[in-house]
């Protein structure tokens, strides 16, 4: 279809959509008066109930834990739908160090890389831990553990990457990840509740061993969210290097 | 003046789909998608908000003090992290794409037939 | 008598003309930094909403993790130019 009657069409069914979505707004309730009485409810009980201060924390992974697990399966199976879309045809085996340039990695950036590395791997772990405690959580804590390992690449190179966070350590960690979260639940079952029930003893409120199962599911999250954000990397890169691979042999 | 929230949540994504009508590059219609997605954001958040309300954290409040509504930010914050992998699958689509048909414009991909 | 404050008001009307900005910039590299600081302020946006959770993953997801992706598959979809 041609670029003026596209446009043309999308201006009418945009027009369309606004029409209908201000006629909606204008019927939902003043903004910050909406009474909705799950929320308030919950609030209301979680200190008592799961003796966890994140309420946040405890709708993810004990009230709604089976949404999580969605969530999850889907990560995981969009890491390994990247895994197919980038595969190689050609089986060669990497040469880490094909097509570098002659720039190398200065050194201050090199320093600061490697100073501040273990800073973000310990920023990652105490969010991922202190889930139920204070706002963060395995999403949030695994994202930051993944950021660290693409500090490594940027601060160092992709040899320095390749040896320390390749794919045997990768594969087993996610792994590990998602089956631990479905072991948890099952392990619900074993103690004669339902799945993903949290049967483990509560602590008292504002302690890391508190909650139950919740720390448990944290780290299970952080884990595997963790390493997916980390092979969804080293898929990208490969494919940088292979075509520099390449190019450099005749 | 209190429904600009969603006024502004409607016009991010009425925008965000005007970039992907209009766009030229599959990367660059990749970010307008994920503008839509930050739409529907502002929409759960704005309507999990209550006047008066701290967050929903009692480790230096209270319990019982009124707070915002939980449930939404918990769907939104997974929602954020998947959101960036699935944006991470369609990225790796457009490169292939680029590597088995040389283009990356919507356009052009049309009329390469077979 | 609106109880939105003037702090949300302003951080709204931000986060607005940041989508604008986001779409208007054609070119993918520009935009994958345009698109960064869209994350932080809709991270802004969201803490202003009292919901510190929600900031804390847009803050990581959309100022790191997505610009370095788009980057990254710039680079391979580069032409010629790695």
């Amino acid at each position: 279809m041609r670029h003026r009657a596209r446009l043309a069409l999308f201006s009418a069914g945009a027009l369309a959509l606004a029409v209908l979505l201000g006629w909606g707004v204008l019927g939902l309730p003043r903004f910050g008066h909406t009474h909705d009485t799950v929320g308030d409810v919950i609030t209301a009980a979680v200190t008592g109930e799961r003796h966890v201060s994140e309420t946040v924390g405890a709708i993810t992974f004990d009230y709604r834990g089976i949404d999580t697990m969605g969530e999850e399966l889907i990560l995981f199976v969009a890491v390994a739908a990247v895994a197919i879309v980038l595969r190689d045809e050609h089986e060669e085996p990497l040469d880490e160090g094909a097509g570098r340039t002659s720039l190398q990695t200065s050194e201050t950036i090199r320093f600061i890389g490697l100073a501040l590395l273990p800073c973000v791997v310990l920023l990652g772990l105490y969010i991922v831990s202190h889930g139920h405690v204070s706002p963060g959580g395995g999403f949030q804590g695994g994202v930051i553990l993944a950021s660290g390992a693409l500090l490594l690449f940027l601060a160092g190179d992709f040899r320095t990457f390749h040896r320390t966070v390749s794919e045997p350590v990768g594969d087993p960690a996610e792994a590990v990840g998602m089956g631990g979260y479905l072991v948890i639940g099952l392990a619900g079952l074993a103690f004669g509740a339902a799945f993903l029930d949290n049967v483990l003893p509560f602590g008292s409120s504002g302690d890391i061993a508190s909650g139950g199962v919740i720390p448990l599911l944290n780290l299970t999250v952080g884990l595997e969210v963790g390493a997916g954000i980390v092979l969804i990397t080293i898929e990208y890169l490969e494919t940088i290097v292979r075509v520099r691979q390449r190019e450099v042999v005749p | 003046m209190s429904v600009l929230p969603y006024f502004v949540a409607a016009w991010l994504v009425l925008v965000g789909l005007y970039g992907i009508a209009t766009s030229r590059n599959l990367i660059h219609l990749i970010a307008c998608l994920s503008v839509v997605q930050s739409g529907t954001y502002v929409v759960l958040l704005a309507i999990g908000f209550r006047v008066g309300g701290t967050a929903p954290v009692f480790s230096d409040v209270a319990p019982g003090t009124p707070t915002v509504d939980p449930i939404v930010a918990a769907l939104t914050l997974t929602d954020v992290v998947v959101g960036a992998t699935v944006t991470a699958l369609l990225l790796a689509i457009a490169v292939q794409t680029h590597k088995r048909t040389g283009t990356l414009d919507p356009d052009e991909l049309r009329e390469l037939a077979g | 008598m609106s109880d939105i404050t003037a702090l949300q008001a302003l951080v709204l009307v931000l986060v607005a003309a940041g989508g604008t900005a986001v779409v208007l910039e054609r070119d993918p590299l520009h935009q994958s930094m345009v698109a960064g600081g869209f994350g932080i302020l809709l991270a802004v946006l969201f803490l202003v909403f009292n919901a510190p959770d929600v900031a804390l993953s847009e803050i990581v997801v959309g100022a790191v993790i997505l610009p370095s992706l788009v980057l990254v598959a710039l680079t391979r979809t580069g032409k010629g130019k790695t």
